[in-house]
């Protein structure tokens, strides 16, 4: 009993915690608390098997399962607080206190014989008494679940599946491509000029330049651009650059102020 | 050889269809064909009436059933015709006066490009009022009086062109659906009383029935007589029906259609001798519209309209007899068929007048057109003698017969009647004094000359028939003629010998006259209509007809109009805005109800979640109770 | 015994309103998980109650189902986050056209 006075109290607290928490990890950690407390008070209740199969189901697949989605889908994302359907969280706090209040007082209640406990029924051990209803009287319902388990296998290989749109383009169709687009708009065939090419400096950053000195913007990635972090190609910058990198030089702190000018 | 009266109707009626039917290229003789028809009619009626006078009293009424009308359970209705002495009458009288005037209308409507038509509508009303008179049956008598009531709407809106005549006739026709609603009544109730709408079983069955039944059967078939005859209250339609062709106004305007009211009631004589709420209501409407038709022929300038209101008194004098029971309906029926008579002839008269002032119907542009018009003038003449009363002329005998019956009722429904001979000889008198005598005060560009023979002719006859219509009281012939019809009367003993009565009549009539030529003969007559400022309350109040447009106006059209106004606003705010404001009200809820449907899965869970606690304490409240 | 069952509500009963709140669908499936959890542990219990094994082999199916339902349920989760960067079950509103 003790047990249960301990692991009651931290279940509930745990369990609220899938109500309040606003991250979705911290809600996965409770339900985490509450499940394992569960196999607990399962071998506390003389079910082994199901402590067992409570831990490596529910507290290693299934929880990890979730993890992994909430991994997939963002461990940042958290709902706003702000509610969308005017009324609901109330009444959903009422309806919910009144079916709890109902179901405590009354269905909780509702335990009249003396507990018979499991000492007979598991003299055999658990394990084989759980195994002779299994495979006696409940054999159509575990070949059923079999069923159930390989179509939900099935099912979520097909839903998550990615389906491509379009026909995947191969290496020819690509080169086809390149040769429209220059015979068209006289976009050059060959491969994007490298960074640093004939420029001062080699980094990724810097635009290469062209013979007449201009640098060229195609030499660059395009997310550089997009965060605007391109460095001139021209020699003062260059020169700024090489001497802020010299670890002799005085003013390399102020520079560092400058960086990003 | 009775059997044969149903060609008395087929005849023009085949005639009439034709004339509708038949194209453009009988125009040519499409008035022939209506008119010889009409004088098919005629002949053979006179054949019928020769035959008839073969038999014996007792062995005169004729009933031929053509075939079975209508037959649905206990309603048995035939169309069955009854040829006796009365019908045999009217029978002569239809045929005989309209095929004159069919002749007249030759003349009459010699330049109107739809003669044919006229004539159709002519013979179409022959057909239908032959129908009403020689019905056996008061459905068949409908039938009837629905036909003339046809015709005689067609007739008077002929020249539809004419705004005035398309109201006129429109007028006629609403006037009498509300008669007409009286008969509808009146043979709805027969049936539901007597199981019959036979005329023959009805006369026969109505002296048993309570007081109650003919009291409302007298009334009802009354209320149909005044809007068919036009007496008071639904006298209204008369005048203005003049907008018709003339011959229209002579043939179905006074000698024929008009007098359709009192033949119903005397044809249901059984049943207004059996109540006699009903017959003094009959004598009440006579003797009113006897004196108020006079009143208005005396201030109408109007030829014509003074002539309709002079059948409109000479009608209330029919009325009147008919009311007086079987003492006064041979004299009713005398007198229709003498008024018949000279009433057409005078307006024929006034159409041949109007012809040659170029259709002008004021009286006061006539004038000293006796020269002009001699033969008008003097069959004229004949017909102005005969309604005065002239001793020895035709309407002398009639009038005279209704006038002693009535002193025989009461002394004062008595001196109303003499009363009334007074104005007659008066208004009479004013109008031959305007129209023939004094000063010529025609138009610049009027050429007043006489009509051609075809219009003429017919004069003649009638004006002859006016002066020897008489005849038919020779030996009180008529009265025991159509005794087996009316029934036996029990004389009354007059208080005075009837001769002194007689020279009183005709003394009152006298009078009259000599007031009418001193007013009129005498003194110069304005060319133009005085001012309503200027004449006497009596003439104002006559000339807008006793102001019974204005009464109905005011009594029934403008309630009628409120009430329709309630009704659409009703109709628009009541029950449309019930049924609007239903479906916004429904509206209202769908879009309440669409609140919860937000499409938000948590929402439909929320409801899920409240279902399944309601469940839970159901099963709770079940299991522990 | 009775302490038992009114754990398993209350964890129950907490689950269901989680559902009923929580707008990511992972936490809302967490909620799920704990409710099949709450049932699972009235199972065992009643089966101590009882004094046979039924029940447990009762939790047992659920656990195995619930297996089943996370992976099929965690792919959905998956497949509209593809498609909609998303996994607000508010955002899924498309049953009001």
């Amino acid at each position: 009993m003790t047990t249960f006075w301990i692991l009651a109290p931290v279940m509930v607290i745990a369990a609220l915690g899938l109500l309040f928490a606003r991250k979705a990890v911290h809600a996965a950690l409770g339900l985490a608390v509450v499940m394992i407390s569960l196999a607990i008070l399962y071998a506390a209740q003389g079910a082994p098997f199901l402590f067992a199969v409570q831990i490596i189901v529910y507290t290693g697949a299934i929880m990890m399962l979730f993890l992994f989605v909430l991994m997939l889908v963002g461990v940042d994302t958290s709902e706003s607080l702000r509610e969308t359907i005017g009324g609901q969280r109330l009444a959903a706090a009422a309806v919910g206190l009144a079916f709890g209040v109902v179901m405590v007082t009354i269905v909780g209640q509702a335990v009249v014989s003396p507990t018979t406990g499991l000492k007979a029924a598991n003299a055999d051990g658990n394990v084989e008494g759980l195994a002779a209803l299994m495979f006696g009287p409940y054999v159509l319902a575990v070949q059923f679940t079999a069923a159930l388990l390989i179509t939900a296998v099935l099912g979520a290989m097909v839903m998550a599946h990615h389906e491509s749109l379009l026909p995947r383009r191969s290496q020819a169709d690509l080169a086809r491509q390149r040769l429209r687009d220059y015979a068209e708009r006289g976009v050059h065939p060959g491969n994007a000029p490298t960074p640093g090419v004939f420029a001062r400096h080699n980094a990724v950053d810097t635009p290469a330049l062209l013979p007449d000195g201009t640098p060229l913007e195609a030499s660059i990635s395009e997310s550089i651009i997009g965060r605007g972090q391109v460095r001139s190609g021209y020699d003062e910058a260059v020169d700024d650059m090489a001497r802020r990198l010299d670890p002799a030089s005085d003013d390399r702190a102020d520079d560092e102020e400058g960086e990003g000018k | 050889m009775f059997d044969l009266q149903w060609l008395l109707i087929a005849i023009p009626l085949a005639s009439g269809a034709l004339l509708l039917i038949w194209g453009k290229e009988s125009d040519r003789f499409g008035h022939l064909i209506g008119t010889a028809a009409s004088a098919a009619s005629f002949v053979l009626g006179v054949v019928l009436f020769a035959a008839l006078l073969g038999h014996d009293a007792e062995d005169r009424s004729h009933a031929v059933s053509l075939f079975t009308w209508i037959d649905t359970g206990t309603f048995h209705v035939e169309m069955s015709f009854v040829y006796d002495q009365l019908s045999a009458l009217f029978v002569l009288l239809i045929t005989g006066v309209g095929t004159l005037i069919h002749v007249y209308s030759i003349g009459y409507m010699e330049h109107d490009e739809r003669r044919r038509r006229f004539f159709a509508f002519l013979n179409l009303f022959i057909a239908a009022m032959l129908t009403l008179v020689l019905a056996g049956d008061y459905l068949v008598l409908f039938l009837g009086w629905e036909g003339v009531g046809l015709a005689s709407y067609l007739l008077i809106g002929f020249w539809q062109h004419k705004p005035s005549a398309a109201a006129a006739a429109k007028k006629a026709f609403v006037v009498n659906r509300v008669g007409d609603i009286g008969m509808a009544l009146a043979i709805m109730l027969m049936f539901a009383q007597f199981g019959t709408s036979a005329i023959a079983a009805v006369n026969a069955a109505a002296p048993g029935a309570t007081d109650a039944v003919t009291t409302s059967l007298g009334l009802l078939l009354l209320l149909g007589a005044c809007g068919k005859s036009a007496q008071v209250p639904l006298q209204s339609w008369l005048l203005d029906a003049m907008e018709g062709p003339t011959p229209v106004s002579a043939l179905i305007h006074a000698a024929t259609m008009v007098t359709a009211g009192v033949y119903l009631v005397v044809r249901s004589n059984a049943i207004f001798d059996a109540s006699e709420v009903a017959r003094t209501a009959v004598i009440v409407v006579g003797l009113v519209t006897l004196l108020a038709g006079a009143w208005i022929g005396c201030a109408k300038d109007d030829i014509k309209k003074a002539l309709a209101g002079s059948t409109m008194s000479q009608i209330g004098y029919m009325m009147l007899a008919a009311g007086l029971g079987p003492a006064g309906y041979p004299f009713a029926i005398f007198h229709l068929i003498t008024h018949g008579f000279f009433k057409a002839n005078m307006f024929l008269g006034a159409g041949s007048v109007m012809h040659g002032m170029d259709d002008d119907v004021d009286m006061r542009h006539y004038g000293g057109l006796r020269k002009a018009m001699p033969v008008t003038f003097a069959t004229f003449a004949l017909g102005y003698l005969a309604i005065i009363g002239f001793p020895g002329f035709s309407g002398f005998w009639s009038k005279d017969k209704i006038i002693e019956t009535a002193f025989g009722e009461n002394l004062w429904v008595g001196l109303g009647a003499l009363l009334g001979a007074g104005v007659t000889a008066f208004y009479m008198t004013r109008l031959m004094m305007m129209t023939f005598f004094g000063d010529a005060r025609w138009k610049d560009d009027v050429h007043p000359h006489e009509s051609p023979k075809v219009m003429t002719v017919p004069l003649v006859a009638l004006g002859a028939l006016s002066l020897l219509g008489g005849v038919l009281l020779v030996g009180d012939w008529i009265v025991e003629w159509l005794e087996p019809v009316t029934g036996h009367a029990e004389h009354h003993e007059l208080a005075v010998p009837a001769i002194v009565l007689t020279l009183i009549i005709t003394l009152v009539a006298a009078t009259g006259v000599a007031l009418g030529f001193l007013t009129y003969g005498r003194r110069p007559v304005a060319a133009e209509t005085p001012a309503d400022g200027s004449v006497s309350f009596l003439a104002r109040a006559g000339r807008h007809e006793l102001y019974g447009n204005e009464l109905n106006e005011a009594v029934v059209v403008r309630p009628t109009r409120h009430l329709t106004r309630f009704l659409v606003w009703f109709d628009g705010k009541g029950i449309d805005g019930f049924v609007t404001g239903l479906a916004d009200r429904l509206g209202d809820t769908s879009q309440l109800l669409r609140k919860p449907q937000t499409g938000y899965v948590r929402s439909y869970a929320l409801t899920m979640f409240a279902g399944v606690a309601i469940v839970v304490l159901c099963l709770l409240a079940v299991t522990l109770a | 015994m009775t302490e038992y069952i009114t754990l398993s509500m209350i964890l129950f009963t907490i689950g269901a309103v989680g559902v009923l709140v929580r707008r990511n669908a992972i936490i809302v499936f967490m909620c799920i998980e704990l409710m099949l959890n709450a049932t699972n542990l009235a199972f065992v219990s009643f089966s101590r109650q009882h004094g046979n094994l039924d029940g447990q082999l009762a939790a047992f199916f659920v656990m195995v189902v619930a297996a089943a339902e996370v992976v099929i349920g965690l792919s959905i989760i998956i497949s509209i986050y593809r498609t909609r960067r998303t996994t607000s079950v508010d955002d899924a509103s498309l049953l009001k056209s």
